[in-house]
């Protein structure tokens, strides 16, 4: 496989699952907000900064606007071609990269990017988030959903297939530690207990980010903690947004792309992923919250750009020749 | 009739479906009564259906203006146009005998030159030829075909003659359009479909891998072909993806080959695996930044010293473009008796040279009535249609027709043929053309039918996309049509199968007559 066609297919793969992070954020803060009774500024502003924090696009908001808002905020991580990990853009992103990738990609999946794209671009998607934009947020996610299932379904599961999947779990995992993070930057208002009422409503809008609610209530009948909303959601083994879950299926992917024989390693992604998942295998929540939880959500963000850079490298290096 | 041909006017020129006023031809008819039993709106309707389908699949070409290049989808004509059967035959046997003068041409302009010795074309022509390569005077290139894939530009005259518009023998495009109009009108006419026995298109991607693969450098049973596109910001990306889609091959840009050793390789991600033909869709300018234009960024530097060397070879050949030159093509039809002793059975459009003094004092008296051609612009530029033009305008042709008399060409105003095309609710006619794609491998083939282009603005005769053209698709039938309207030619038969390499010999022993 040609290694410029490796790397778009990577980040096509990283720019649908950025998309649709983006898009489950919104959705749960928006619900999230709904639910709190005072809605004067400060506190919509304490409500939605954290999104930006998460997001990681603080700086690039303030140049574009002054005041954060429930509105303000929508319009930028949704709408603003400016925006690089604004959603529209990273639609666009990875219709571009899908574009050069045609014959590696089946048409079905094709179509139903570009359908997604041309639903953005157009009128149609505007006038939907104006309706309602907890169902806008929804069915763009079912859009990016069909575009999963419409792979595996329709796509050789070969080499290019391989190289989707890298994208698909490094950026799925480094969105789960993104997503558990924002707790970190929530602040409890005054008076509120850990473990306190809006305490538990943050952690289960947490795993709802994650479509991980149901799923986490299977494991942990009736009980919503920090603790085990953290393990679930980094070392759950078979739960697919779970960060160890990312992690093997990202091993996976990089051996079959290699043929290198499991458990040992042909080249450096492998071994930063094998070491990411050695870790992840071998590790407890209790060691996790010792050390930190948000220092150890850093250092696997750290890890998994480190991964990407490697695979890059190995793979697609030709480019910069 | 119905109503959607009820305020048809023919008007004064040759009209593809209409023999007279309310007279159908008989091969459109069970078109006409198909329209006839459509309900109010359903034309619409399908028209709409067939639009949202071409957005969805991204088949659109990209219009820059400004910073920011907008997609586009090329206007699609529903009413499809109709060739009976013994047109088709008369047009295949034509293009076949021009391409295999053209590759005879070119083969014999990189050698011998006999035809210039020999006083059929002058010497000065074919070395002012922009696109003439005498840095390959005395290669070989394999089979010695040139041209590997052809398009040919047909119009119809006030008589409904198949006449010859112009050559296209370097990056011909548009035959993805071709396969996707057929896939747009089988799902929105399928009934119409059932009524004709339309001849099916979709083995062009296998023929073309099969010349491609033909034409490898060495006799190998499984050579690597990829195609070469300037990229995605290319306004006929979409095609260049298509055929590789469709051939299953590789689409490579510039920058996913290089050159060790003079042989060329793509950059995998399994390391550097060898290429042995390239369907190139780059100009030979942009192609080598060592040998041609230095500045370009699409090219793959070193990939010309391997195609000397054999290494690799190019479809189409370097330097083909001496062959579809305007002044060039005023001598097809000399060439055509030349090489293989026959007399063209598809003729030129009258012609003039403004290199030729009689010629350019003719021309240039009467360019309100003429249409003038820069010898080297293709799409549509560089054109003067006389009679539609400004007195500026004309002044500005006649200025640089006397300071480059090899420049141009003139043409009395061709009255293509119409066709009804879909206006707003109701057909009226528009003027169209008809690019066939002829292939030249082991054999020459020709995709049934072709690239119909429109001119969807009412009254203009220019047909290319990027002057406001349209397409339709065109259907080949297995029913012979009016006999009167085949050209008096036919009695020149020859043989379909025949390629480059026998006409070679016949040429050959030719020679010795002489």
């Amino acid at each position: 496989m040609l290694a410029r066609v490796a790397d778009s297919c990577f980040w096509l793969s990283r720019y649908i699952e950025r998309a649709e992070t983006n898009a489950r954020i919104l959705d749960v803060n928006m619900q999230l907000m709904l639910d709190f009774e005072d809605q004067n500024p400060n506190m919509l502003h304490q409500h939605w900064q954290p999104v930006l924090a998460t997001l990681e696009d603080q700086e690039l908001f303030s140049k574009h606007h002054e005041k954060i808002t429930p509105d303000s905020v929508m319009e930028f991580v949704t709408f603003e071609k400016k925006n690089p990990n604004a959603i529209i853009s990273c639609i666009a992103g990875a219709r571009e990269n899908a574009r050069t990738v045609r014959e590696q990609i089946s048409s079905e999946m094709w179509e139903q990017l570009n359908r997604t794209f041309l639903y953005l671009r157009d009128g149609m998607a505007r006038a939907d988030f104006q309706d309602s934009p907890i169902d806008f947020y929804r069915g763009l996610v079912d859009k990016l959903h069909a575009f999963q299932g419409t792979s595996d379904a329709t796509m050789i599961h070969g080499e290019g297939w391989d190289f989707l999947q890298l994208g698909k779990y490094v950026e799925r995992a480094d969105s789960t530690s993104r997503v558990l993070d924002i707790k970190y930057h929530i602040l409890l208002p005054s008076g509120e207990q850990v473990g306190g009422h809006v305490d538990i409503t943050q952690w289960m809008a947490v795993l709802r980010s994650c479509s991980a609610l149901e799923a986490y209530l299977k494991t942990n009948v009736g009980e919503v903690s920090s603790w085990q909303v953290a393990e679930f959601l980094i070392l759950h083994g078979e739960f697919p947004r779970s960060i160890r879950f990312c992690a093997n299926q990202l091993n996976n992917a990089l051996h079959s792309i290699s043929g290198c024989e499991a458990g040992y390693f042909s080249n450096e992604a492998e071994r930063l992923c094998g070491m990411l998942r050695s870790n992840l295998n071998y590790t407890t929540i209790g060691a996790i919250f010792e050390a930190g939880l948000h220092q150890f959500l850093d250092q696997t963000q750290v890890h998994l750009n480190d991964i990407a850079m490697a695979i890059t490298e190995t793979y697609c290096n030709w480019m910069d020749e | 009739m119905n109503r959607l041909f009820k305020e048809y006017e023919i008007g004064d020129f040759f009209d593809e479906m209409f023999a007279a006023p309310g007279v159908v031809r008989p091969h459109y008819q069970r078109l006409a009564r198909r329209f006839s039993e459509m309900a109010d709106g359903e034309f619409d309707r399908k028209r709409l259906l067939a639009e949202k389908s071409y957005l969805n699949q991204g088949i659109t070409f990209t219009v820059y203006s400004g910073d920011e290049g907008t997609e586009r989808i090329f206007p699609f004509d529903l009413i499809p146009r109709i060739i009976p059967a013994n047109e088709w035959e008369h047009i295949e046997r034509g293009l076949i005998q021009r391409l295999t003068a053209l590759n005879l041409f070119l083969h014999d302009v990189y050698h011998g030159q006999r035809i210039i010795k020999e006083k059929i074309i002058p010497e000065e022509i074919v070395r002012s030829a922009k696109h003439f390569r005498p840095e390959f005077m005395g290669f070989d290139v394999p089979k010695n075909i040139y041209i590997h894939i052809c398009g040919t530009d047909l119009i119809r005259d006030r008589n409904g003659v198949y006449t010859v518009l112009e050559d296209n023998g370097r990056c011909p495009s548009g035959v993805s359009y071709v396969l996707e109009n057929r896939q747009a009108m089988k799902r929105v006419f399928p009934k119409l479909f059932a009524r004709y026995q339309v001849r099916p298109v979709d083995r062009y991607a296998q023929d073309l891998l099969g010349v491609l693969r033909y034409v490898a450098p060495h006799e190998d049973p499984e050579p690597t072909v990829v195609v070469l596109t300037p990229g995605i910001y290319n306004s006929a990306y979409f095609e260049h993806s298509f055929l590789a889609r469709s051939m299953g091959i590789e689409i490579v840009t510039g920058s996913d080959l290089v050159v060790k050793d003079s042989r060329v390789f793509m950059k995998t991600t399994k390391g550097l695996r060898q290429v042995d033909v390239i369907y190139r869709r780059i100009d030979d300018d942009f192609i080598d930044p060592t040998v041609f234009r230095k500045d370009s960024v699409l090219g793959v530097p070193g990939i010309i010293e391997a195609y000397r060397r054999g290494n690799v070879n190019l479809a189409n050949a370097i330097g083909t473009g001496v062959a579809d030159d305007k002044v060039t093509y005023y001598y097809v039809p000399k060439m055509i008796k030349f090489y293989l002793g026959e007399e063209p059975i598809l003729p030129n459009v009258e012609t003039y040279l403004t290199s030729d003094e009689t010629d350019r004092k003719f021309i240039l008296e009467n360019l309100d009535k003429l249409v003038v051609k820069a010898a080297n612009e293709s799409g549509g530029y560089g054109m003067l249609i006389g009679p539609c033009s400004t007195k500026e305008e004309i002044e500005k042709f006649r200025a640089a027709i006397l300071a480059d008399p090899r420049g141009y060409i003139a043409q009395p105003v061709v009255l293509l043929s119409r066709s009804p095309s879909y206006c707003e609710g109701t057909a009226e006619a528009r003027h169209i053309d008809l690019r066939p794609y002829i292939l030249c491998g082991e054999k020459t083939s020709i995709i049934p039918g072709g690239l119909t282009r429109v001119a969807l603005r009412k009254g203009s005769l220019v047909v290319n996309s990027s002057q406001g053209g349209g397409s339709k698709d065109t259907w080949v039938i297995d029913e012979n049509g009016e006999p009167e309207l085949a050209s008096p030619s036919q009695s020149q038969s020859q043989s379909q199968s025949q390629g480059p390499a026998q006409a070679q010999r016949q040429s050959q022993s030719q020679s010795q007559v002489h």
